[in-house]
């Protein structure tokens, strides 16, 4: 018989044009592959730092959201009720005429009636600019929803945090613990870390209220009950403590562990023993005397203290050791709280020390410290950690991430061999940052950036008589950390005018009418609520999105924006960047096909808004504009002298990080395969803080323009600079009912206190704890939309243990409903027994409105999936006082997703569609094809 | 009905390592875009933003429970597509010859112009690894992406399968298992691989890792630095004269 022959070599493609992934906000290099002009396959670029090749299911199937039936196709004005989506599209001329209109007038005013809020994008460092020579306070990103209390946190403590900020040391760790994640976060570099420590037989340890992803293939899994990491965290720590096994000479050397803390009541207690010159004191041990930390040739002492006028004066580390020795964090007395097993906690324990100092790392690589000490060689503790959002979405999150910190710093594992590694720009120490700004006047801009990290109460955004300056409340005794501002807190504040009314809501990319909010629900009535006249309580609402999204339909006016093929993009130094430990590095995206509908990259549509308001930096001085799209920002913005948006290929070409704007500079990333790199030398690539051959190339690249070394701040004086004036001191004084709590979470020291909603719901009547997870095959709503990927994820089982399955009498096809104290949602049951016992969940995001997205109605993303947002409201429940707590973390505002509780009951039998079943929405594009059987036409 | 091969030259296949999957379904999704740009007809989505999507998938990742007496629940992710048997029942089932085992590399390929769409192979398959396509009506499986690894138009480090070269975590591994030097027979060595249901006789060329031992950490408790029964004063004294003394050594 002869065997057939297929064609073995065909043509793959005409060209491959290499760009940016945003199928999520990983930022994968892509090559698409393009066929007669149409894009034919996407697959990851080998050269590109951070996927070095590979790429997940939701970077394959870009090709699928480029084509997706939902992509808007003109400017839409709304016809209908607000909500209803019904709309007419406009011309351009039209929508930026009405956005001018709206927007002049404002400015001119009161330029803090516009509240402009993005979300998942990744130009924050142009709508934030844009923002600020507007002139509102209220600009912020979606950080304040997401996981504002690790990268605070992270600032804070060690200058850095995880993501963008850092990663493990994945070639040289052995131990690694992973502490709740969203499997859709910085995705293809933990797969292929996870991958590169099961070669080398690393252990892998998980903490997870859930075993699925990559809890799957961790060694141990620690199924942990949610909202209690920080207690298991500081249980650990006891144990460290207690057997002595912790890096002294690290955090003699590179903490504040020997700073001596004052004891002298009054309003400098708990601050440093400071020096004539203001610097921090320490116990010499050759002397017995306090002298400034940075004193040559001292040997600083951890273990006592100083006694100066009858009063003693302790280091930082005997506080420190005092407390996590307690009996309280022994871990037969958290065992129960946590969910864990008391011997499993010693276990971990035990690995951990065992690992750090049994197993030490060493590098011949020299290298010399700030203090200008040479060392011969790089020590390491090869244990690594890393954690998101599962730790972070709670009410005592930003103390949780504090707590984990510590552990990494007691061991002596930040930024040495086998441990935790900064990113550039990371290390940056809360000083290096900016302070938060928030001065208006009609007709000016903002007198400097929105966002930054206060110092004290000193920084905050307060009136005179304390009410917040920010629509979000951001920065004000509500949540005085609050550093990527509040914008779960936006809508709801804006409809209560509390602290005031806004004229114009302005989002970008945020499904804020659906996903992207909790107490879903209430916010579309808040979003189409009337005041007496008729008239909407938040007056406008303009909106920018490239999909027919939830939101959509609530906008009066919608700025259609293009796919990520379709544009010009910068992954920034400035913003959210992709650097390695061992590299800067930075990317864009840009336009590899055109777009075939009247749509603009919202970029350049904010850039042409600005110059017809005249913004000032968006005009040249005859009034035309000065950037005639994003790409020419990206090419000649100067943010400092020399420092714009973009690194690479600076000055003529051969500038790193400084030089003046070069015309040619996107083609040379293009040519370079749409990224640039520029790798740390080997003497620099670890101790960052503290190395100087680090310090001075950071300089140089002009991430600093100074070296900015520091020390790890164990205690933290700014929290104890907002307890002391809950305590009474100082001239900027809380409010009386936000004392107690200011004093009790604002602890120095990292602490644990069960969240607000575990302290104030009755465990009887609500004995579950409901969680998401993120799937790995889907980027927040995105995913639904997709024709591939909606094939793996459709709909939102709820994901029950055993125990409760046979409790309730469930059976298969049954369906179940979760009631919290604010709402109900009833959805398909699954059983699963690789679950923490009280902790039930379903997949995030799934869940459409009828009518969005380009879906059929009938679709199960909206018949048999719901959002566990009905059941999260963004105020705690009423405590009688008139006043509205937030449901969030009293330090950042982190928005505290996973403090849910619920009661679970099962549905009566005939269930079939799921609850709540909101109407539909008009749906702005076109009915979506039924069947799809692509290839590229050639 | 159709013969197999006497023998095949190369037994060319796929090692998928279960203790490192951490179904993601990249491979699902790359292997969705390179088969329906290439090899024959596009894979088809039916009613593909519906009620219903049904499309074509020449691999699947499915994920499994697996509930321990002594020990934690473990969950298994498990991808799946065509095994490329030695005695692949489904070639001898086909009623036209569409369906063949190539005698050079052992891949087994279905000749689409001669598939009639009866899917006999399909019912033969023990592994559910073949997928009738809803709109071309003819019978679709993993090609082992046959059209890259032999393909002089992709660079030499591209030429392996599309689910090989983007999975995140490297648990997909290619290479000839019938050279016993090879990288896969290798790994197959160290790790134990296993194949999928032999009982049934089909004599699989892919094969899989087993997941390592999950939840087995054993260590010794850490010593305390002061007996526990201690009081708490004299514990907190303990500590700091062991401070004292580290910091003295250092």
């Amino acid at each position: 018989m002869n065997q057939p022959a297929p064609d073995l070599s065909p043509k793959v493609s005409d060209e491959i044009r290499k760009t940016t992934c945003y199928m999520c906000a990983c930022r994968c290099g892509i090559n698409v592959h393009m066929k007669g002009g149409q894009v034919a396959y996407i697959e990851g670029n080998r050269d590109h730092p951070v996927n070095r090749g590979v790429l997940c299911a939701k970077g394959s199937a870009g090709i699928m959201q480029h084509l997706s039936p939902a992509r808007l196709r003109a400017p839409l004005k709304r016809v209908g009720p607000r909500g209803s989506g019904e709309f007419e599209e406009i011309s351009w001329d039209e929508a930026l005429r009405i956005a001018t209109d709206w927007l002049g007038p404002l400015r001119e005013k009161a330029p803090e009636k516009l509240a402009f809020f993005t979300g998942r994008d990744q130009s924050q460092s142009f709508t934030g600019w844009w923002a600020q020579a507007f002139g509102t306070p209220n600009w912020a990103a979606h950080g304040g929803f997401c996981s504002v209390n690790m990268a605070a946190a992270g600032i804070y403590t060690m200058g850095g945090a995880f993501w963008e900020f850092g990663q493990p040391d994945w070639e040289r760790t052995k131990l690694f613990l992973l502490f709740g994640v969203a499997e859709d976060h910085d995705s293809n570099p933990i797969k292929m870390g996870l991958g590169r420590l099961k070669e080398r037989g690393a252990r892998v340890i998980g903490v997870n209220p859930i075993r699925s992803g990559y809890n799957a293939v961790a060694d141990d899994w620690v199924g942990i009950t949610p909202g209690t990491d920080g207690l298991f965290i500081l249980s650990l720590v006891h144990e460290l403590l207690r057997a002595g096994k912790i890096d002294l000479g690290y955090l003699i050397r590179y903490t504040n562990a020997p700073y001596l803390v004052n004891a002298q009541e009054g309003p400098e207690k708990g601050l440093f023993l400071r020096d004539a010159d203001g610097k921090p004191m320490v116990r010499d041990r050759r002397t017995g005397q306090a002298v400034a930390w940075d004193a040559p040739d001292i040997a600083p002492d951890l273990a006592n203290g100083v006694e100066i006028d009858g009063v003693t004066h302790l280091p930082v580390f005997r506080h420190l050791a005092d407390r996590y020795l307690s009996e309280e964090y022994a871990p037969d007395n958290v065992a129960d709280r946590c969910g864990v097993p008391a011997a499993r906690i010693r276990a971990i324990a035990a690995e951990i020390a065992r690992v750090a100092f049994e197993e030490e790392i060493t590098l011949d690589q020299p290298w010399t410290d700030f203090r200008g000490v040479k060392h011969d060689k790089m020590v390491g503790r090869p244990v690594a950690m890393h954690a998101m959002r599962g730790v972070s979405a709670h009410s005592n999150g930003f103390q949780t991430c504090r707590a984990l910190h510590m552990l990494q710093i007691l061991i002596g594992s930040i930024e040495t061999p086998g441990g935790f590694r900064f990113k550039p720009p990371y290390p940056k120490p809360p000083e290096a940052h900016p302070r938060p700004h928030a001065k208006h006047a009609p007709g000016q801009p903002l007198d400097g950036p929105h966002l930054g990290y206060p110092l004290g109460p000193e920084h905050l955004l307060i009136e005179e008589d304390g009410a917040p300056k920010r629509i979000d409340k951001a920065f004000s005794w509500e949540a005085p950390l609050s550093a990527h501002g509040m914008m779960h807190m936006v809508i709801s504040n804006a409809h209560a005018g509390d602290p005031y009314e806004i004229d114009t809501l302005f989002l970008y990319m945020a499904n804020m009418a659906w996903n992207s909010s909790m107490n879903t629900s209430k916010v579309m009535e808040m979003l189409t609520d009337t005041t007496e006249d008729g008239s909407y309580r938040i007056p406008r609402i303009i909106y920018s999105d490239a999909y027919s999204s939830e939101m959509v339909a609530f906008a009066d006016l919608v700025l259609p924006d293009t796919t990520y093929l379709e544009r010009h993009d910068c992954i920034s130094l400035l913003d959210r960047p992709i650097c390695e430990a061992e590299a800067l590095a930075d990317s864009i995206r840009w336009p590899v096909v055109a777009p075939d509908r009247d749509v603009r990259p919202f970029q350049s549509v904010l850039l042409d808004l600005g110059a017809r308001l005249k913004l000032p930096g968006m005009v040249k001085d005859d009034g035309t504009p000065k950037f005639s799209d994003y790409a020419d920002y990206i090419t000649h913005h100067e943010r400092r002298p020399g420092v714009g948006p973009l690194a690479g290929f600076r000055g003529n070409g051969d500038g790193k990080g400084r030089g003046a704007p070069n015309p040619d500079q996107i083609a040379r990333y293009i040519e370079n395969g749409g990224f640039w790199i520029d790798h740390i030398p080997e003497e620099a690539q670890f101790y960052k803080p503290w190395n100087a051959a680090y310090q001075d190339w950071a300089v140089a690249r002009g991430l600093y323009d100074s070296p900015q070394p520091y020390l790890f701040n164990l205690w933290s004086e700014t929290l104890r600079k907002f307890q002391l004036a809950a305590e009474g001191h100082g001239d900027r004084q809380p409010p009386e009912y936000l004392r107690a709590r200011l004093i009790e979470t604002m602890d120095p020291l990292p602490i644990w206190y069960p969240t607000f909603t575990d302290a104030e719901t009755d465990p009887a009547e609500y004995p579950l704890h409901a969680l998401t997870q993120r799937p790995m095959a889907h980027y927040h709503s995105w995913g639904s939309q997709n024709a591939w990927l909606r094939q793996i994820h459709g709909h939102t089982p709820l994901y029950v243990s055993g125990d409760i399955w046979a409790e309730h009498g469930f059976a298969e096809g049954d369906w179940a409903t979760l009631t919290s104290p604010h709402g109900r949602i009833t959805l398909p049951v699954v059983r699963m027994d690789a679950l923490n016992a009280c902790t039930v969940w379903t997949w995030n995001a799934i869940a459409k409105r009828r009518g969005a997205w380009a879906l059929d109605k009938r679709a199960p993303e909206a018949e048999k999936s719901s959002l566990l947002n009905h059941l999260i409201h963004e105020l705690l429940p009423t405590k009688g006082d008139g006043l509205r707590w937030a449901n969030s973390d009293p330090i950042t505002g982190q928005a505290a997703w996973y403090d849910l509780r619920v009661k679970i009951e099962k549905a009566p039998a005939g269930q079939s569609v799921s609850h709540p079943a909101h109407p539909p929405q008009a749906s702005p594009v076109p009915k979506a094809p039924q069947d799809m059987a692509l290839k590229a036409r050639v | 009905m159709t013969s197999l091969p006497e023998k095949t030259q190369k037994k060319l296949g796929l090692v998928i390592d279960l203790d490192t999957c951490v179904g993601c379904h990249a491979c699902v999704i790359s292997c969705k875009g390179w088969n329906t740009e290439n090899y024959g007809a596009p894979l088809a989505d039916l009613d593909a933003y519906g009620e219903s999507p049904e499309g074509t998938f020449l691999n699947r990742v499915h994920s499994f429970e697996v509930v321990r007496e002594e020990a934690t629940p473990m969950v298994v992710h498990f991808p799946k597509s065509c095994l490329h048997c030695d005695d692949a029942p489904c070639v001898t089932v086909c009623p036209t010859g569409a369906s063949y085992k190539r005698v050079e590399d052992g891949i087994v390929l279905v000749n689409e112009s001669d598939c009639i769409g009866c899917g006999l192979c399909a019912w033969a398959c023990p592994y559910g690894a073949r997928e009738m396509d809803g709109a071309e009506k003819v019978m679709k499986k993993c090609t082992l992406c046959v059209d890259r690894i032999y393909n002089e138009n992709l660079p030499e480090e591209d030429r392996e399968p599309a689910c090989v070269r983007t999975c995140p975590a490297g648990a997909r591994h290619f290479g000839d298992l019938s050279d016993p030097d090879s990288d896969v027979s290798q790994l197959v060595a160290e790790r134990g691989g296993i194949d999928l249901m032999p009982e049934q006789g089909t004599k699989p060329v892919n094969k899989y890792l087993p997941p390592r031992p999950r939840d087995a950490l054993e260590v010794p408790d850490l010593k305390p630095l002061s007996a526990p029964k201690t009081p708490k004063t004299e514990q907190a004294k303990g500590f700091v004269g062991w401070l004292d003394r580290a910091l003295e050594k250092l």
